[in-house]
């Protein structure tokens, strides 16, 4: 059906597919490369990215960003975000991002102060 | 009055209904709502996860030492299963695309093979998730409980592997049965006992000079740390309450109890979600061999239930990250 027109770019253009079919195929390659990235990262744990920036360990935040990857292509190829209009992307895509990020602020901020309050051995009981 | 009908002559324009908002049919649109609250929902479940997580930063579980089994191998393998079921899952969502693809194209066959093949997949993952449960429930080493909660876990000083209660413990026979609600307080339960008590534990440890116990707290190399001869022994005698043995709701053998809770909340949700999708695919999956949709010259309700599908994919793939990787 010609209404259903698929774009069939991934990584800002520089692969390009001849067919959505092809597209899928490709999307699940780069999906395997990722995931096999994080389970061998996961399981060398190399000692280079077990320091801390923005205190998280470089390897964690590798972790999250190749998630987010993971989830971008999820998103855009298999749920095909990236054929929908700009509006719809944007009102689902910013809506849960933005609410995302207000809810980890607090828990983890919250979180980090409970770590503390137990850490200067203020109060020892659960609270 | 034969026709209550009244053409109002706004039919195809904005506000006559004729037109779809963002050029998403109604049915997707509504998928997307719901898409969206539930990964807030999620959102939500991962996000306490991590509060509980950082508020306990120095004592959580190290997840490379939960999560080591494979089915027919006993040495640890970390990440390799659970590599395995991310892998199946994303092969659905795969599988699933192209259904929704060949749909689009109208072609019959190629949808009903490869619904067919993503029901397989999902029973796969669900059936993977179960192992997962199962070996988490069971345990592996068995560990003491201490008065105030804390757990502690039995390593072997001459290689530093760590080392099951059964390898160094002997139970004794002191008497104490299982009550049963048949034999005397008939409203009183009680769960399944340890194999051994604190005492026997206590015993096993003096008898074998090459035990030590490590405890929660991860030092700064970010291992566990292990204590001496004598401090594991003190510890033991003074502290140690209960043997624990597998995880439940109530005591975790690997750490907090909060770690068995969230793992079995969340991995828990995302399998009933997994499951819903499993069941939802297969009355699809009829529908399409029925020609339902091929009647109605439109395959949308399969792409309807392809968002779904690859959302549960999407949630794995945070899961993933937060319980086995970070």
């Amino acid at each position: 059906m010609s209404d259903h027109a698929h774009k069939l770019e991934i990584l800002r253009g520089l692969v390009k597919f001849k067919s959505n079919t092809q597209k899928i195929w490709g999307v699940l390659v780069l999906l395997t490369i990722v995931t096999v990235v994080e389970v061998i990262l996961g399981i060398l744990r190399p000692e280079a990215l077990m320091k801390s920036i923005f205190s998280m360990k470089i390897l964690n935040w590798i972790f999250i960003i190749l998630t987010l990857v993971k989830a971008y292509y999820i998103t855009w190829d298999f749920m095909h975000m990236r054929d929908e209009t700009k509006t719809l992307r944007r009102l689902v895509i910013w809506t849960a991002i933005f609410l995302v990020c207000y809810l980890l602020f607090i828990l983890l901020h919250e979180g980090g102060y409970v770590f503390d309050v137990y850490d200067n051995g203020y109060i020892k009981q659960d609270f | 009055m034969d026709n209550t009908v009244v053409s109002t002559g706004t039919e195809g324009k904005t506000w006559g209904g004729g037109n779809q908002p963002l050029n998403a049919s109604y049915g997707k649109m509504m998928m997307w709502f719901f898409i969206v609250s539930d990964a807030l929902t999620f959102s939500g479940f991962l996000a306490a996860y991590g509060f509980s997580r950082f508020k306990f930063l120095d004592s959580w579980p190290i997840a490379d030492e939960v999560f080591t089994h494979i089915p027919f191998y006993h040495e640890p393998m970390p990440m390799i299963y659970v590599a395995f079921m991310t892998f199946v899952l994303i092969m659905s969502s795969v599988t699933m695309v192209l259904a929704v693809d060949a749909g689009h194209e109208l072609k019959k066959a190629k949808v009903t093979l490869y619904l067919l093949l993503t029901i397989i997949f999902g029973a796969v993952f669900v059936g993977s998730q179960a192992w997962e449960w199962a070996t988490f429930i069971r345990g592996d080493y068995g560990a003491v409980q201490t008065t105030g909660g804390n757990i502690l876990q039995f390593v072997n000083a001459e290689d530093g592997n760590r080392i099951a209660l059964r390898d160094f413990v002997v139970a004794e026979d002191d008497g104490r049965v299982a009550h049963e609600s048949n034999n005397g307080l008939w409203f009183k339960s009680e769960g399944t006992q340890p194999t051994y008590t604190v005492e026997e534990v206590i015993h096993g440890m003096e008898a074998n000079s090459n035990v030590l116990i490590r405890t929660q707290i991860i030092n700064d190399e970010g291992k566990k740390t292990l204590l001496s001869r004598e401090e594991s022994l003190k510890l033991l005698k003074d502290n140690g309450k209960v043997v624990v043995e597998g995880a439940n709701l109530h005591v975790n053998e690997y750490g907090t109890p909060l770690f068995a809770n969230f793992f079995f909340f969340i991995t828990g949700f995302h399998g009933f979600h997994v499951f819903s999708g499993v069941m939802i695919n297969i009355i699809i999956f009829f529908n399409v061999i029925l020609g339902t949709y091929e009647r109605r010259k439109s395959y949308e309700m399969v792409e309807k239930v392809g968002l779904y599908w690859h959302f549960v994919d999407l949630v794995w793939v945070f899961v993933f990250t937060f319980f086995y990787l970070v």
